[in-house]
């Protein structure tokens, strides 16, 4: 119950899923496996963030086509990533990404 | 326009690669490229999550690496959270929002460096219980 709420204020003030929230705390308090901490975690952003994105429908903040322009190529996306996944050294990209994450970061805090 | 499609294609290829979730990319596109305002890149985002985590649950669903009942749980029981969180979003300004994603955006980049750092051979920190056995290798999906 305090993982549900605890995601959903997390989703909710931050715009994103909260799986990095869900997923840790999944194993550590329920002691889930990674594999069902992730498909369980995703499952249940499927709810979060629709109730989220609903409760910033009501203030007025969402750009409905902006949303759909970036959700729809995104599920492409993800079937390309998850194929790419079994080719490419996984490890080397992650680091790189992350490199991007902090320099992101600091472009954002910049700005 | 094409900026939109671009920045959801980086974000899903990502997310199926990496296993991060697409919003952690999807907010600051939003605000460095297309020029949203905090407030309103969080909003975009968390419902251009929805379609990428329905296609997503359905596929490890078919894997039987869903607990549902903890799923819809979870989700039901964010509803007060996220209205709450919505609502202190939209009580704080753009600027201290966006200065609180960038320190978001760091610990996701250290969570995922010290994830792949520890190889993806290791077994799970805690042990699972009956019922929820990590049907897969510990590789994440």
């Amino acid at each position: 119950m305090a993982i549900g709420t605890l995601a959903g204020l997390f989703s909710g003030l931050f715009g994103v899923g909260g799986g990095s929230v869900i997923v840790p705390l999944l194993i550590l308090w329920l002691g889930y496996g990674e594999r069902a901490a992730t498909a369980t975690s995703l499952a249940a952003i499927v709810f979060i963030a629709g109730f989220a994105a609903a409760a910033q429908g009501l203030y007025g903040n969402v750009r409905l086509l902006d949303a759909v322009l970036i959700g729809v190529p995104a599920v492409a996306g993800v079937l390309i990533g998850t194929r790419l996944q079994q080719r490419l050294h996984a490890r080397a990209i992650a680091l790189l990404f992350a490199a991007v994450l902090v320099a992101s970061a600091v472009e954002l805090v910049l700005r | 326009m094409i900026g939109a499609i671009a920045i959801g294609l980086a974000g899903g290829i990502v997310a199926g690669l990496l296993g991060v979730g697409g919003g952690v990319l999807f907010v600051p596109g939003l605000v460095l490229f297309l020029g949203l305002g905090q407030h309103q890149a969080e909003a975009t985002s968390l419902l251009a999550i929805v379609p990428v985590a329905v296609v997503g649950t359905f596929r490890q669903d078919r894997y039987g690496n869903v607990v549902r009942p903890d799923a819809l749980l979870l989700g039901l029981l964010s509803v007060a959270g996220a209205a709450g969180g919505v609502a202190l979003a939209n009580a704080l300004s753009g600027a201290f929002l966006r200065d609180a994603f960038a320190a978001l955006m760091v610990i996701v980049a250290a969570q995922l460096v010290h994830r792949t750092l520890r190889g993806p051979g290791s077994p799970p920190p805690a042990g699972p219980p009956a019922g929820r056995v990590d049907r897969g290798g510990a590789k994440k999906a």
